[in-house]
């Protein structure tokens, strides 16, 4: 047993080293130390000790001790060497493959509208197109290209048709359906955590714990919890640490703290690199029409710019996500991602009906293209990319609408039942709300709020979870609906919940 | 007391016990309060079982009044306890119309000192000259918050030396009693306004022999413009220009009180901003009745976002410190325009008034005034925004509290907040009477949270009324 920890330890810091060598923190470390040697505290005699901790007091061990803190939250543990790479992807094969199937289906799609509008999959644009769309850069809101003949390639609900439709085929579950059995719309026995087990992981969502979103309200003097969380949210961010701002954002971040605290978490710095990076993008962009960039400009004016509030943002939804098609960089994480990039022109991420809402909040907080492009790269390969996947990880899609329909048959089961019985199965109403990590369906302020634990937790549970708990709280208005349209009108407005109240009331308030 | 001209139906006939005495004295003391018109006359706090309103209005306002326990609608001759008029009506009516002392009506006589463009630069001039006199240069530069303005045609040349002082820079004409965004344009060149000057002549000379309508009447003859300084670097989010809209209550001017409300909301142009395009009326006016026009106006599309919302933006943006200061300033421009006209209006204890403020805030987070409204569009745009109207209705008519119910000495009614009480009101527990300790914190809320349903629940709760209450 100690053997192989010891050897998985091993294995994850060689893994770790391998990926921050040649990285640019490595070249400024060498730098940094290079340029130390002129300092009168490094001695010859004990050159590498005085250089440690010469980086240990200028904060260039805090930043390798960010850049590994990230390495670890995104990169899974290694897994037996003996394993294949599919097995990092995912571990398991029925998984693998109806991924597998489910890209064919939509790369199929997405050719045969090719052929029927005859446009090509890309093309380089004429000089002339070229000056027009520089010039046009921070308002390409304004075009009204004709987007008609563009449908989405799928919507939320035909992925949950897939989902649905998932078989181990190592399982047999013959018997009739029963109360023993799972009566939601997934099929597969992944295991998800229970109440007493998500009490405990969101341990600092309880009711003794301060929480902004419930202990910042105008009610609460601020001597109680929020100036002090201000303090200390402060403090965090002057010794810029990663894993302190983690642990610290699970009680949510003040709001003129957030954009910091974020970045940080996510290890972004906005290097003159990065932002070299980004205009390399966007030449890219200006260089090359993809047809990708029609289907983002059509869920773009679909459904952010027809938000009360996002619609502002418009035109950095553009500047985001036309590079982000165009980003090979986005290819690593397929990696440890079930999906695989299509081996075509298209070499990043096929935008589905609502994906622009993923950037959309992120607006709010970053302003500056390039850090705003690098904030949303770095939550999709860590985050959203689950979201519409398939795959047997825990803040996988399958998981969450398991661990949501699990939660909801335990705890309100006659409202389960309820719903099952007039067609109004509760992952039909509620899929959509995790697919898109609820925004556009929260208030914005709130939706943050959410976003943060996301952040702390490292982990997409808590959507599972909230959506359970507004089924919770409307359970009473459910129970009377005799339809899954009178369903949905009860659950079509989210835009006055509080988030944390909900959450609290429902893990760490109910009688279980 | 004395009871003249009444006959008296005695209850009871002499000789009475002391019972009935007590009630033949308490019935007589109802009796001689009897007005002429033959309905009840309460003294003014008392609270009124029935309150007979009119309403000019067919939109919100009509609504909210007509849900109102105890709100009772009256037809067209009759008697009433509150009007909801018009300005039309109050120009008309309001010198020859005899209110009692418990009568209620929803405009001052003479509010245009606020709210017309040409007043209220007068009136801002001479308070800003008043204030320099008596607390210095420093203390009066807390009044510049109004773009430069000059009246046309009667300051022509005092603004055609300005314009030359300042050369390259963009103005904006505005008639000063329309409304809606009308008769607006911009210019940077004096050739374009010489132009204009000329074509209103003609108009007028050729209009002179003709038969002419009261509208072209007004456009010819009796319309004054303003020429105005513009805003070239307004702050922008998402490439957008944007002004505020915020709604402050005023119950007296002598003494003046003012409230403050806590919601409101950012109307944003539809178009992205750019100086290039002067002539594009979209780009450059945020009223929502000139967007409506534009061609890729979307009505689905609200262009408004709520006050809390836009606070937040900036707050995540610049920091809370920042974002407190921007407030602060803004309440001082709700403070001292008031003040300014202070002295002008009529302060009639029937009046009160529920102004719309027009802020625009440029790139370095000054508020600037754009005007203020003396009637605020109560037409709902959305129902996010109708909702908003309801509550700040509801509120307003909370605080005139023509039911008699309120002690007075209130800081907060519903997403009211007390600003101004012949003296600025601390955020301090309290009511208004307590007295101040440690540092003051205005008691202005102006994009905060809006729990009023809670705290008029609470408040209701803690006064001495019998009466059914609609929060």
């Amino acid at each position: 047993m100690m053997l192989e920890q010891d050897t998985g330890l091993s294995l994850a810091i060689a893994q770790i080293v391998q990926r921050l060598k040649g990285s640019s923190l490595h070249s400024q470390l060498e730098r940094q130390a290079r340029g130390s040697l002129h300092k009168p505290e490094i001695k010859l005699e004990s050159l590498k000790e005085d250089i440690k901790d010469f980086l240990k007091t200028s904060g260039w061990e805090k930043r390798l001790q960010n850049a590994v803190y990230s390495e670890l939250n995104v990169f899974p543990s290694p897994c037996h060497p003996a394993a294949p790479p599919e097995h990092m992807k995912e571990p398991l094969v029925y998984m693998r493959k109806a991924q597998g199937s489910w890209e064919k289906r939509i790369l199929k799609s997405l050719n045969s509208m090719c052929t029927e509008l005859s446009i090509p999959l890309a093309r380089k644009r004429p000089i002339g197109e070229q000056k027009e769309l520089f010039n046009k850069w921070n308002e390409m809101g304004t075009d009204e290209p004709d987007l008609s003949l563009f449908r989405p390639v799928y919507a939320p609900k035909d992925f949950l048709e897939v989902l649905m439709n998932l078989r181990n085929p190592n399982y047999e579950n013959g018997d009739q359906p029963s109360f023993r059995n799972h009566l939601g719309l997934i099929q597969v026995p992944l295991k998800v955590k229970d109440i007493p087990e998500l009490k405990d992981y969101f341990s600092e969502l309880g009711l003794n714990t301060g929480q902004l979103g419930i202990d910042d309200s105008t009610q609460v003097p601020p001597e109680l919890f929020e100036n002090e969380h201000v303090r200390v949210g402060q403090t965090v961010l002057t010794e810029q640490d990663s894993a302190a701002a983690q642990q610290y954002v699970r009680q949510g971040c003040p709001t003129a703290l957030r954009a910091e605290l974020w970045a940080l978490i996510l290890n972004i710095s906005n290097q003159p690199e990065d932002i070299l990076y980004y205009e390399q993008l966007k030449s890219n962009v200006i260089q090359h029409d993809l047809l990708v960039d029609s289907l983002i400009y059509k869920d773009v004016k679909l459904t952010a710019s027809n938000d009360d509030y996002y619609f502002v943002f418009e035109d950095y939804l553009y500047q985001v996500l036309l590079c982000f098609s165009r980003d090979t960089s986005v290819l690593e994480h397929f990696s440890y991602n079930s999906a695989t990039p299509p081996k075509s022109y298209i070499r990043g991420v096929i935008p589905f009906h609502g994906f622009s809402m993923y950037v959309a909040p992120l607006c709010f907080l970053y302003h500056e293209p390039s850090k705003l492009y690098q904030i949303f790269r770095e939550m999709y390969v860590r985050f959203f990319f689950r979201l519409h996947s398939i795959s047997s990880h825990p803040s996988g899609i399958v998981s969450l609408c398991l661990l949501f329909e699990t939660l909801l048959q335990t705890h309100l089961p006659q409202l389960f039942y309820h719903l099952r019985e007039i067609g109004a199965q509760p992952l039909r109403i509620s899929f959509k709300w995790m697919v898109r990590a609820f925004s556009g369906y929260l208030a914005t302020d709130q939706l943050l709020l959410l976003w943060d634990r996301i952040l702390g937790y490292n982990s997409l549970e808590i959507l599972a979870v909230l959506a359970a708990a507004v089924f919770a709280f409307r359970a009473v208005n459910l129970m009377e609906v005799t339809s899954l349209a009178a369903a949905e009108a009860v659950l079509a407005d989210l835009s006055t919940l509080k988030v944390m109240p909900l959450l609290q009331i429902f893990l760490f308030a109910t009688v279980t | 007391m004395s009871c003249p001209q009444l006959i008296l139906h005695l209850p009871y006939s002499p000789p009475f016990n002391c019972y009935q005495l007590f009630f033949y004295l308490s019935w007589l003391q109802n009796a001689c309060h009897k007005g002429s018109y033959g309905y009840q006359k309460l003294k003014e706090r008392e609270p009124r079982a029935c309150i007979r309103f009119k309403c000019a209005l067919t939109n919100t306002i009509l609504d909210i009044l007509r849900r109102r326990p105890g709100w009772v609608e009256v037809k067209e001759e009759g008697e009433w306890d509150f009007y909801w008029c018009d300005v039309c009506w109050l120009r008309e009516n309001f010198d020859h119309t005899y209110m009692d002392e418990h009568v209620r009506i929803c405009h001052f006589r003479n509010h245009y000192e606020l709210t017309r463009k040409n007043y209220i630069v007068k009136n801002l001039k001479r308070f800003r000259k008043q204030i320099e006199r008596e607390a210095g240069k420093l203390e009066a530069t807390k009044c510049d918050f109004f773009p430069k303005t000059f009246e046309m045609p009667s300051e022509y040349h005092l603004f055609v030396e300005e314009f030359r002082k300042n050369p390259g820079i963009t103005w904006i004409m505005k008639p000063v009693a329309r409304s809606q965004g009308k008769g607006i344009f911009l210019f940077r060149k004096l050739k374009d306004v010489i132009d204009w000057r000329k074509v209103k002549q003609i108009t007028c000379f050729i209009l002179q022999d003709g038969v002419r309508t009261d509208d072209q009447k007004d456009e010819t003859q009796v319309e004054n413009y303003v020429a105005q300084c513009y805003i070239e670097n307004p702050y922008l989010i998402g490439g957008r220009k944007f002004d505020l809209r915020v709604y402050v209550l005023v119950m007296s001017y002598i003494p003046l009180k003012a409230w403050l409300y806590r919601d409101g909301f950012a109307r944003f142009s539809n178009t992205r901003f750019t100086l290039s395009s002067i002539d594009d009326h979209y780009v450059h006016l945020t009223n929502v009745a000139v967007q409506k026009t534009a061609p890729d106006y979307d009505p689905e599309k609200g262009c408004k976002w709520m006050i809390q919302r836009f606070r937040q933006y900036l707050t995540a943006k610049h920091g809370a410190e920042v974002v407190e200061t921007l407030f602060a300033e803004m309440d001082n421009i709700f403070i001292k325009s008031l003040q300014s006209v202070q002295k002008v209006i009529i302060s009639d204890k029937h009046c009160f008034e529920l102004y719309g403020y027009d802020i625009l805030i440029d790139q370095e987070l000054k508020p600037w005034l754009l005007e203020v409204n003396a009637s605020p569009s109560l037409t709902a745009s959305s129902q996010e925004d109708y909702e908003l109207k309801c509550r700040l209705l509801k509120d307003t008519l909370h605080i005139v509290d023509m039911e008699g119910r309120l002690t007075g000495k209130e800081k907060r009614i519903g997403g009211f907040d007390l600003m101004w009480n012949d003296g600025p009101v601390s955020r301090a527990e309290g009511n208004v009477d307590t007295p101040v300790n440690g540092s003051f914190m205005a008691n202005t809320h102006l994009g905060y949270n809006n729990d009023r349903k809670k705290q008029l629940k609470q408040l209701f709760k803690s006064l001495p009324t019998q009466q059914k209450v609609q929060c």
